[in-house]
């Protein structure tokens, strides 16, 4: 049939997902089923309860609203090449949103009958499907979502994230060399001298049946006892000990023990009987053992010069880099590089130490923000603070002096292996920040008692400290204290929570981001200030509320303020969740650009990426109104 | 009754002309988007190469129902092949003329006929229908140019043009060109300017087919 239309139709669909998955002729299949239509601006397509369509659609040009009736809240904007209408269709339901044409535009009307078999036949379609509608839902991977939402036909396990990889798998080998059976020896020996490597595979009709490495040659030829030109076969050693591709680091160690050798052989199924894929040798085990979390661990202990922890450091980034390539979960990535951080922390504080003489009374170190929530992956600024204990009259100023020169040393130290200053100054060499523990109390007192915004703004961070180095009693006395206070001032929690609000959530806004508008990051979506600040905020504020001691990090925050907070526990868990997500996030984007992944080019992310974000904003705004109502401030957003 | 009442319709006041259709509301109309290419524009001496259908009903384009004919050539016209690209023995496969005319007799059942200048592209078919002894298509047609002029502000200040090209309209509405001068493809962009103008009509109080007919309607 000649249809140059419906070719048109398919050229478009296919720059987008999930059409893009589709084969050419599945495409073209569906492309000539497509209705075209146009709307002018501010049409109506369907409205809130109307009996669903036949057809889904796809924005063509132009962009569509989608709304609940009721509260004329909008709750999506699709623009080129997004799918809406499809979601009740596949659940059979009426249509739960009003679609209405924001500018004029043309739609193309898929038939859901001709869709609804691609969906079964291409996982990735039906992937893509349940991620667009688990961002139209709180938490995108409840299950009962994920099950019935699109009735049969979906594995449901698609959307519930793999089981973590207890280890990472190990890099395959770049090179594999190979030579035959009946390859001289002397030939083998000048192959692995050009191609500098120190074994060789020998294959025999494409499976491994040996391998020979330097310490044959070395004993069987240069000792005498074959001659040069012996065949391969005379000196290898056979069978060779195989093992899967993909197997993790400690696997190899155990592999070359227990077999006493230096080098294994991968192959793709693990047996000798499949082709082989690579060599791993025992000097590749341990580049790649150098960025393990407990060499590393080590490397820090032992590093006596500031130096040598910066070095260090920049192993943990390229660690970092490595899980999140292979999705290491994130809760286990961010307290693997929350200890490793907190260990070069501690290590600058003891060089310093020694510098200085021994401090006059205990004292503690404190690290506030990202690092006291044990979220902090890449570089940010330094946060901290310094406890020390109760001094006798007359010698607060010296004590006070002393502490503020040691602090003034370390924060120098955490600038050199990387942590730039705080621009507010929130570090331990203020004097503002470096105090002995009666005026700390004293401090938090009147924090809570004058509750001026400004002030909120300044102390939230704080409440998210976390003991680091030093007297660790002095800070349980702090903690304890705090949630004392806080019993008797509920006035400052309802400050905090203001405070939690003063960021709306991004969502609601013009095709739902909303982006910088002056300053050196115009037009960029600042995804620290916008997204992930609001979500600290507001999991501090709960989690105080709740009494909730010992818990700093974020996304754990919420985790238990879901067990605290049955009648939540959605929200909270999808909030658990998008903390995650976007911390990955920024930590994936600032490895991109080598910055703090702060500020977000949206132009630059894909159609998946932005439905991510868009799905974690969601959650958020979910919790500020949740947070507008349990503090009971009139509503800010 | 109604086709008794049609027939009557139809002989009274001729065929298919802007006063013999049934006033319908817009909405409800079948319209097919036709356009043909041809070897020249003579419709006793050229012939058509090729023909194309975009049907639109409810005010979509039916993408399943688009159709592209090439016609089987008796003469053939090396000079106009620059134009059009349709070579004699091209790629696409060629229907004898006779069925293409038949199978275009049912498709435009109903309907009514839309084109761009389509008074050409219905003098063209008058004549093969003729050569075949069979009787024209008895559809209303309806120029797209005449019906945009209807859109367009009416102001002694903004001089309007004589004509208004294809090209015109596809650059006012924003369509793309990519297939312009193939039967299909020029169909397809009179179809979408189509749909802009209906809306436009509709908001200037045009509801019904005999309104319409009467804005751009082409006579007897």
């Amino acid at each position: 049939m000649n249809n140059r239309i419906a070719e048109r139709v398919a050229d478009f669909l296919g720059r987008y997902p999930p059409f893009s998955e589709l084969t050419e002729k599945d495409l073209l299949a569906l492309a000539g089923g497509v209705d075209i239509l146009y709307r002018e601006k501010h049409r109506y397509i369907f409205r809130e309860e109307d009996p669903a369509h036949a057809f889904f659609y796809v924005v063509h040009r132009g962009a569509v609203e989608l709304r609940r009736s009721s509260s004329g809240e909008i709750m999506d904007i699709c623009d080129e090449g997004d799918i809406f209408g499809l979601r009740p269709l596949m659940a059979g339901e009426s249509y739960k949103l009003e679609a209405r044409t924001q500018e004029e535009s043309i739609l193309y009307a898929i038939p859901i009958a001709q869709f609804r078999p691609l969906v079964t036949t291409y996982e990735e379609v039906g992937n893509f499907l349940i991620e667009s509608f688990a961002s139209n839902t709180r938490n995108p991977y409840a299950r009962q979502h994920s099950g019935t939402l699109v009735g049969t036909g979906f594995g449901s396990e698609a959307a519930i994230p793999g089981s973590p990889p207890a280890l990472l798998p190990l890099k395959a080998p770049k090179k594999l060399v190979t030579c035959t059976p009946d390859t001289p020896v002397k030939d083998v020996a000048a192959r692995m001298t050009v191609k500098k490597v120190g074994s060789v595979l020998v294959l025999e009709a494409g499976l491994p049946v040996g391998i020979i490495t330097d310490r044959d040659l070395r004993t069987q030829v240069v000792s005498g006892n074959h001659p040069i030109d012996a065949p391969a076969r005379a000196v290898m050693t056979t069978p060779v000990i195989t093992y899967p591709k993909g197997l993790t680091v400690t696997q190899a160690q155990l592999g070359m023990m227990k077999n006493q050798i230096g080098h294994l052989c991968l192959t793709e199924d693990g047996t000798p009987g499949s082709p082989a894929v690579g060599i791993l040798s025992k000097h590749d085990l341990l580049l790649a053992m150098g960025q393990n979390p407990e060499v590393l661990m080590r490397a820090v202990g032992r590093s006596t010069r500031i130096k040598e922890i910066r070095a260090v450091r920049n192993r943990i980034t390229r660690l970092l880099q490595r899980y999140l390539q292979h999705n290491v979960p994130m809760s286990l990535t961010m307290k693997i590089i929350s200890e490793l951080n907190d260990a070069c922390i501690k290590q600058v504080i003891l060089l310093a130490l020694q510098k200085e003489p021994p401090p006059p009374v205990p004292f503690a170190w404190i690290s506030l923000g990202s690092q006291g929530r044990g979220e902090q992956l890449l570089l940010t600024d330094q946060d901290n603070a310094l406890v020390y204990a109760a001094v006798e009259a007359g010698k607060q100023e010296e004590t006070q002096a002393y502490f503020l020169k040691l602090a003034g040393r370390i924060n120098k130290g955490l600038l050199k292996i990387g942590y730039p200053y705080c621009p507010a100054e929130m570090m331990a060499s203020n004097p503002d920040w470096c105090l002995p523990l009666d005026q700390w109390k004293k401090r938090i007192t009147q924090w809570m008692r004058n509750t001026g915004s400004e002030e909120v703004l300044l102390s939230s961070i704080f409440f998210d400290f976390n003991y680091t180095y030093g007297a660790e009693r002095l800070v349980r006395e702090l903690t304890d204290f705090i949630f004392e206070r806080v019993e008797s001032h509920p006035i400052f929690l309802q400050h905090l929570a203001r405070g939690a609000l003063q960021s709306p959530s991004p969502t609601g806004f013009f095709r739902q981001f909303l982006l910088e508008q002056d300053g050196a990051h115009k037009d960029f979506f600042d995804l620290k200030h916008r997204a992930l600040l609001p979500l600290t905020d507001a999991a501090r504020v709960l989690t105080l509320a709740h009494r909730i001691p010992g818990i700093n990090n974020t996304a754990a925050r919420f985790e238990k303020l879901a067990e605290a907070d049955p009648a939540n526990r959605e929200l909270f868990l999808s909030c658990s969740y998008a903390t995650k997500a976007l911390l990955k996030f920024r930590a994936r984007q600032g490895l991109l650009h080598g910055d703090s992944g702060r500020f977000i080019a949206l132009e630059q992310l894909s159609k998946e990426e932005k439905m991510k974000l868009k799905r974690c904003f969601k959650a958020l705004k979910g919790l500020q109104e949740l947070i507008a109502v349990r503090f009971q401030l009139k509503s800010v957003l | 009754m109604l086709k008794r009442w049609q027939h009557f319709i139809r002989t009274r006041f001729g065929n298919g002309g802007a006063h013999g259709h049934r006033a319908l509301p817009l909405a409800n109309q079948p319209f097919v988007v036709l356009d043909t290419e041809t070897t020249g524009l003579n419709p006793q001496r050229d012939r058509i190469l090729s023909l194309g259908i975009v049907p639109v009903r409810d005010a979509r384009i039916r993408v399943r129902e688009c159709r592209e004919w090439f016609l089987a050539q008796e003469v053939f016209d090396g000079e106009s092949v620059p134009i059009h690209g349709i070579l004699r023995e091209g790629p696409n496969a060629r229907l004898p003329e006779r069925e293409v005319l038949e199978g275009l007799r049912e498709r435009l059942e109903g309907t009514i006929v839309v084109g761009h200048h389509v008074a050409f592209d219905r003098a063209m078919l008058q004549a093969a229908y003729a050569r075949w002894e069979l009787p024209p298509p008895d559809q209303p047609f309806v120029d797209t140019e005449a019906l945009y002029r209807h859109t367009l502000i009416k102001s002694r200040l903004l001089r309007r043009k004589e004509r208004y090209t294809l090209d015109d309209l596809a650059s006012r509405y924003g369509i793309s060109c990519k297939d312009r001068h193939t039967a299909l493809g020029d169909a397809q962009i009179t179809a979408y300017a189509l749909l802009h103008i209906l809306e436009a009509l509709k908001s200037k109080g045009v509801r019904d087919t005999a309104q319409l007919l009467k804005l751009g309607g082409l006579r007897g």
